[in-house]
């Protein structure tokens, strides 16, 4: 059944609209029964999804190095930095179901590549180095990002985001840590990270998605409270955030133009080439058909193992006895 | 998913979960409400892929003393793995909590701002968001 | 036995003797005391298995069983690493966890063939958790009244963390025995597959028999007969046929594996090699 179209004119709808607007203007949250235009509604749903989706497909560049970690405290780190993963898609898939999506759709439209995930599981992880580097930028980027939406107007994903906030700072402070290790130790260890940085840098700047002036979903979303700062914004706050990072590892960010700037207050950073983000984001990175299909064949392959469950507990509540515990 | 019974005896999660399970590949349990979009309450559990696990709501108390609070949901086939998962999932930095779940589509609510619908005789509402539909073929979401 | 003797058996800490009947010893042996290769038998079922859970990261059958087998995962890691630390101190040789995880060769490997099986499908991974955790949670039960302290204190912990690993697989084990046509036929023949390594996990060897009778070790041939009642139940729950008794494979606890071992260890290992001596 279709949505029904909101009635123009219609008082009963006015007093609504007033109710959620006045809502969203002091800064209070809207939740899941609220009435709230249909437009709120499939861009969160949108929005959500794709931020659960790229936590399960993130999962995959970090969940390679796992059997290989070089320590056996670095494996442990690993795997439980991956697990938080899973437990944020979680987290965030139960906020969007609360809009009235299903898991299951939603899982459908990224299988079918109807809804997307971050560009950035797009690249490789080529070294145990790119496992630091995605720690310390990409978890960085995510951070800057996420912070601001734990005062996101809609509740259950605001409420979401504080709990994967707080689990997300570890998981920086382990990638830093990861990196400084690598910055110094050996010859060899140092030119992997140093390697992983120059290739993580740009992707990692372009997670904030391109440039406010060409930015369309920008000032509806921003009026909602659904994003409270725009794209250059965090942007710029995460460049300045990382260069004093970057001396502290010893390592040098692969930009020539980027240099304070007293006036601004800022760092002065050189251009990004948004070709390279149009392309991946359309399918032309190095690894989104590896990602989609990694992600589609778990999901294929799991399958009988979950219609097992639902015939199992479905025998056991016609037996009247309890499902297996 | 069927509705909740108003003022009828308490379902065992058992029974609850396998409606659930049956609603999910279509059978029985999927009556449409009233006005309502077809699949009714929580109606999410029961499309997209066939045999979806049924939701579940959790809640968990940090320690003695305090209450059980909302944390979030999550899908399970029954009770006892829904447990499992909530443990899992929502208290894996914390020992000793306590932790309900509960199926979704047992939960009735209501909310302040609906005063008219609270005096209304199928005052039982869905959890979660009423407007559910399906997503036409083609449409960009 | 001299005085000498006598007081290094109640330490548990006499040499290795040749075991008999064996011919292919580990070149490592001789000169390990029979606690570091006790310890290590403990250590490496851990590792080795936590190594195999951690190749399911994001490739299990819903985002849920993801959270539980890292889980299952990270508890039998944290169980490797104080094992591992242990053992390497008891041989007072400067070798940590990271040594003897890294270094070590196949040969020289303790822990049993059950834990270095590959994945397969899921019903297989949850069979191996069946018949492992029940074995490690009784194994562990027991040790928990150990002679040696460390040992002690480790198994204790462990033990509640293994019996809910053991109450995920046994779960699974009845809601794919008893599900569909095609998960039952799948878990019989993990069932069947898998039956052939469980009889290792209760053989008796001299580096065991020493050690049961200073207190420190756990006799496993005295877990079978729990072990085979539990499993039975679990397995008649699930609808499935327990296997005949048949042909067990053996030699995990001689450093005699299986062509796993060796793939496994390449892929655990290389990275640490490949930079001797650095810091991670």
């Amino acid at each position: 059944m279709e949505a029904l179209p909101e009635q123009a004119g219609d008082p009963e709808q006015a007093g609504e609209r007033a109710a959620f607007e006045a809502i969203v203007e002091t800064d209070q949250r809207v939740e899941p029964r609220d009435w709230m235009p249909e437009e709120y509604r499939k861009t969160l749903v949108r929005q959500i999804a794709q931020h659960a989706h790229s936590e399960i497909i993130g999962m995959q560049p970090e969940g390679n190095w796992i059997t290989r970690a070089p320590s056996l405290r670095r494996k442990a780190i690993l795997m439980a930095k991956v697990q938080d993963e899973a437990g944020h898609g979680l987290y965030l898939y139960s906020a969007a179901e609360t809009l009235g999506a299903s898991r299951g759709e939603l899982l459908d439209l990224l299988h079918a590549g109807r809804q997307k995930y971050s560009s950035i599981f797009n690249y490789p992880t080529l070294t145990w180095a790119d496992v630091g580097a995605i720690g310390w930028l990409v978890d960085g980027a995510a951070i800057t990002n996420q912070v601001p939406l734990c005062r996101c107007s809609y509740g259950p994903y605001a409420r979401a985001m504080v709990r994967i906030c707080k689990e997300e700072s570890f998981h920086q402070r382990q990638g830093f840590e990861s990196l400084y290790r690598l910055s110094h130790g050996s010859p060899a260890q140092k030119a992997m990270a140093q390697d992983a940085v120059d290739r993580w840098w740009w992707p990692s700047l372009m997670m904030f998605g391109p440039p406010d002036d060409t930015s369309e979903h920008t000032a509806q979303s921003m009026a909602w409270r659904i994003k409270r700062h725009t794209n250059d914004e965090l942007r710029q706050k995460f460049v300045d955030m990382c260069v004093p990072q970057a001396e502290v590892l010893g390592l040098t960010l692969p930009d020539p133009e980027l240099r304070w700037n007293g006036e601004r207050g800022h760092y002065d950073f050189g251009p990004i080439d948004w070709d390279e983000l149009r392309r991946v984001i359309r399918g032309g990175g190095p690894c989104n058909r590896q990602r989609l299909e990694h992600r589609v064949r778990a999901h294929e392959e799991g399958r009988w193992v979950r219609d097992a469950a639902v015939a199992h507990a479905a025998k056991a509540a016609r037996r009247g006895s309890e499902p297996a515990a | 998913m069927t509705r909740p019974e108003p003022g009828g005896t308490p379902e065992s999660l058992g029974a609850a979960a396998s409606r659930a399970a049956e609603s999910a590949s279509g059978g029985p349990g999927a009556t449409p409400r009233a006005g309502g979009p077809a699949g009714g309450p929580a109606a999410g559990a029961g499309r997209g892929s066939a045999g979806e696990w049924p939701l579940w709501e959790v809640f968990v108390r940090a320690r003695r003393g305090l209450s059980h609070n909302h944390v979030g949901s999550l899908h399970a086939p029954d009770a006892a793995l829904a447990l499992r998962n909530a443990r899992d999932v929502y208290t894996r930095r914390q020992e000793g909590v306590s932790i309900w779940v509960v199926p979704a589509a047992a939960i009735t609510a209501s909310s302040p701002e609906e005063k008219d619908a609270f005096f209304d005789p199928a005052g039982d509402k869905p959890y979660r968001h009423p407007t559910f539909y399906d997503i036409p073929e083609g449409v960009q979401m | 036995m001299s005085e000498r003797e006598g007081a290094q058996r109640e330490r548990g800490a006499t040499t290795a003797v040749r075991p008999e009947g064996r011919g292919l010893d580990s070149r490592e042996e001789r000169g390990m005391t029979d606690l570091v290769l006790y310890t290590l038998y403990l250590a490496d079922d851990a590792l080795v298995l936590a190594q195999r859970l951690g190749e399911w990261a994001a490739r299990a059958p819903e985002l849920e069983e993801d959270v539980a087998l890292a889980n299952i995962g990270l508890d039998l890691l944290g169980q490797a690493r104080p094992l591992l630390a242990y053992a390497g101190e008891v041989e007072g040789a400067g070798r940590g966890e990271d040594d003897l995880a890294y270094l070590r060769e196949e040969r020289d490997f303790r822990n049993c063939l059950l834990v270095e099986q590959p994945n397969g499908d899921f019903a297989a991974t949850v069979v191996r958790q069946l018949y492992f955790s029940t074995y490690q949670l009784g194994l562990y039960r027991a040790l928990a009244g150990s002679a040696d302290p460390t040992l002690a204190a480790v198994a204790a912990k462990a033990a509640k963390e293994v019996d809910y690993h053991r109450d995920h697989a046994a779960g699974w084990t009845v809601r794919l025995g008893d599900g569909t046509a095609e998960s039952h036929g799948r878990m019989q023949r993990a069932v069947e597959a898998l039956w052939p390594y469980t009889g290792e996990l209760f053989e008796a060897d001299d580096v065991l028999r020493r050690l049961v009778a200073a207190g420190i070790a756990v006799d496993p041939a005295e877990l079978r007969v729990d072990w085979d009642r539990e499993v039975g139940a679990v397995l008649a729950e699930a609808t499935l046929d327990r296997p005949e008794p048949g042909w067990q494979h053996t030699g995990g606890r001689r450093g005699v594996h299986t062509e796993q071992l060796g793939y496994l260890l390449a892929e655990l290992q290389y990275l640490h090699r490949l930079h001797p001596g650095a810091r991670w």
